[in-house]
């Protein structure tokens, strides 16, 4: 049996691993497409801000540790899969056969379609030659223009400045990171971002970008003219699925998998940023692009490409997020859900916020910022759809007992 | 056969010699606040629980870390956190669906019980009641957070 696994990534590295674990003499190919050590993309923000160096990065830290499991680790990018002859085209033309194909292969950053997008000093922060490219540009002084503020746009925001950077950070929509986070607390984290200096615009959407005199004039809509030795387009990522076209796997907002992770096409799986499956929560499709989606996804597909049975309960969306030093989380349905009930808890001045949403006796979603002792209870009530009797009224007077509602509803069981 | 925590909450009085305990070793502080072991109030109740991480065998924070900071003691069993491997992103404060994983802002690095290695626990040893033993066990991790819990609710009007 040959196992090809697409992508790099934890739920690439994971499903091979997994895979060997099921199969002591199985063939399994894993495809790197960046010519990288596997790395985990969510370190590079701390790579940014001086935090780790390149070998912080590394998914796995022993460097033999694939060799070790017989995991063919080999750099090449895929360019197209052919479901009929159950091959894989790589971009140096090379072909590589596969009996079951794991399609784990993320996503990549989107670029506005504005004039000038393509002028030199316009980067993106998305791949470790991206993170290479900031830090080989950045000094104290750039002028860094940001467009974008959403996880990623946010979560960079410590690096630039750590680097000494002069940074305006343009917005879009009305909000920052407004895929995870309500109005209140995206206003938290704005107004936190302008009290550390650094300017955010909301509601701002560059017209083009332009080749100044030694640097990049960025024109707002009304005329005006920001001066940028850099611009970073932060504007959102789209799943790399073009390598299936023609091969009859359905792709919505990513791969449809059912519950195995299985495409429906026969040998071919996905999982991870590239996958859509089922919210646990509400019963939508979902991409949800988070680590340990990915590492469960690429684990549930290798387990059914390898013939065992496991299956997928639905995946959880659920983040945090540290903008400059203010944490803030979202879990499950955080807007709230149709005939459901919400109670909130603020106190701005000290930076901090929790909102709960309910749906008759169970909790379904929440947002907080400041907030991080005990955390992962939000994710046992929401996700373990716990019954909470008493504690509902309770944690509507008190939000903030969150631990104790876990432990008293939970462990009654 | 491995030993765990065996918290009996029946036997806790808030003393929060545990909390002083856990926070002197890993920090050389009293800040209780800095435990890793912390005693829930349930004030209507009357009762105490102390509450740590069952080093279950799920160990969603080790497979939520991108970067292998969370390992598993082959001897001890004991999911523990690789400080200088650690970058903070906080992950497995929220992958824990026990709560059991925290951010300490003063290292920017999460911290969870170790068991103290395998010696024999600072919390246990320093619970002067017995509610925190350290045994033989073979549980999975729910089972020990029930096994732990006990009944949190002596007011069956409350139910």
């Amino acid at each position: 049996m040959r196992h090809l696994i697409l992508g790099a990534g934890p739920a690439g590295v994971t499903a091979a691993e997994t895979l060997r674990r099921a199969d002591r003499d199985t063939t399994i190919t894993l495809l790197e497409g960046e010519g990288e050590v596997p790395y985990a993309r969510m370190a590079l923000p701390y790579l940014l801000a001086g935090r780790i160096d390149e070998t912080g990065l590394r998914l796995r830290t022993d460097a033999d540790h694939f060799r070790r499991l017989g995991i063919d680790l080999r750099h090449g990018r895929a360019i197209k899969v052919d479901a009929a002859a159950r091959t894989v085209t790589l971009a140096d033309g090379a072909t590589l056969p596969y009996d079951r194909l794991l399609v784990a292969t993320g996503s990549r950053p989107t670029l506005q379609r504005i004039p000038g997008i393509d002028l030199p000093g316009v980067h993106t922060c998305w791949t470790l030659a991206d993170a290479r490219a900031l830090l080989a540009r950045a000094r104290p002084g750039t002028r860094v223009v940001q467009m974008g503020a959403g996880f990623v746009g946010c979560i960079i925001i410590q690096g630039l400045v750590h680097l000494g950077v002069d940074l305006t950070v343009l917005v879009r929509s009305g909000r920052m990171v407004s895929r995870m986070m309500d109005p209140p607390s995206s206003a938290l984290i704005r107004r936190w971002c302008q009290a550390q200096g650094v300017t955010v615009r909301v509601d701002t959407l560059p017209e083009r970008i332009t080749q100044g005199d030694g640097h990049l004039d960025v024109h707002l809509p009304g005329g005006e003219r920001l001066p940028a030795d850099l611009y970073l387009c932060l504007v959102g990522v789209k799943p790399n699925v073009e390598l299936l076209a023609g091969t009859g796997v359905r792709i919505e907002g990513g791969i449809q998998v059912d519950d195995t992770m299985a495409t429906g096409v026969d040998g071919i799986y996905a999982a991870g940023d590239v996958a859509e499956h089922v919210d646990v929560v509400t019963g939508a499709r979902l991409v949800n692009a988070i680590q340990p989606n990915a590492v469960d996804q690429g684990r549930i597909a290798a387990l059914n490409m390898a013939g065992r049975s496991a299956a997928s309960r639905g995946t959880f969306p659920f983040n945090i997020l540290d903008t400059l030093g203010l944490k803030s989380s979202s879990f499950g349905a955080w807007q709230g859900v149709e005939g459901g009930e919400a109670v909130e808890v603020t106190d701005p001045a000290r930076y901090r916020y929790l909102k709960l949403q309910f749906k008759d006796d169970r909790l379904v979603g929440a947002n907080a910022v400041g907030l991080t002792e005990h955390i992962g209870a939000l994710r046992g009530l929401i996700e373990g759809k716990v019954p909470l009797g008493p504690w509902k009224a309770r944690l509507q007077a008190n939000p903030s007992l969150l631990m104790e509602a876990w432990l008293a509803c939970k462990l009654k069981a | 056969m491995q030993k765990s925590l065996k918290i009996d909450p029946n036997k806790c009085t808030g003393c929060l010699q545990c909390e002083m305990a856990c926070a002197t070793k890993h920090h050389g502080t009293f800040t209780i606040s800095r435990s890793r072991i912390k005693v829930f109030s349930f004030e209507a109740e009357g009762r105490k629980v102390p509450y740590t991480c069952t080093q279950c065998d799920e160990a969603w924070c080790l497979h939520a870390c991108p970067v292998e900071a969370i390992r598993k003691d082959a001897r001890t069993g004991a999911k523990y956190v690789k400080d200088d491997l650690c970058v903070g992103c906080k992950v497995c404060t929220i992958a824990c669906p026990f709560g059991t994983v925290n951010y300490v802002a003063a290292t920017g690095k999460v911290q969870k019980c170790d068991l103290c290695g395998g010696d024999q626990p600072a919390c246990a040893q320093a619970c002067p009641t017995g509610a925190i033993t350290y045994v033989d066990a073979d549980w999975t991790g729910l089972d020990r957070m029930r096994q732990w819990a006990g009944k949190t609710d002596t007011n069956p009007a409350a139910v």
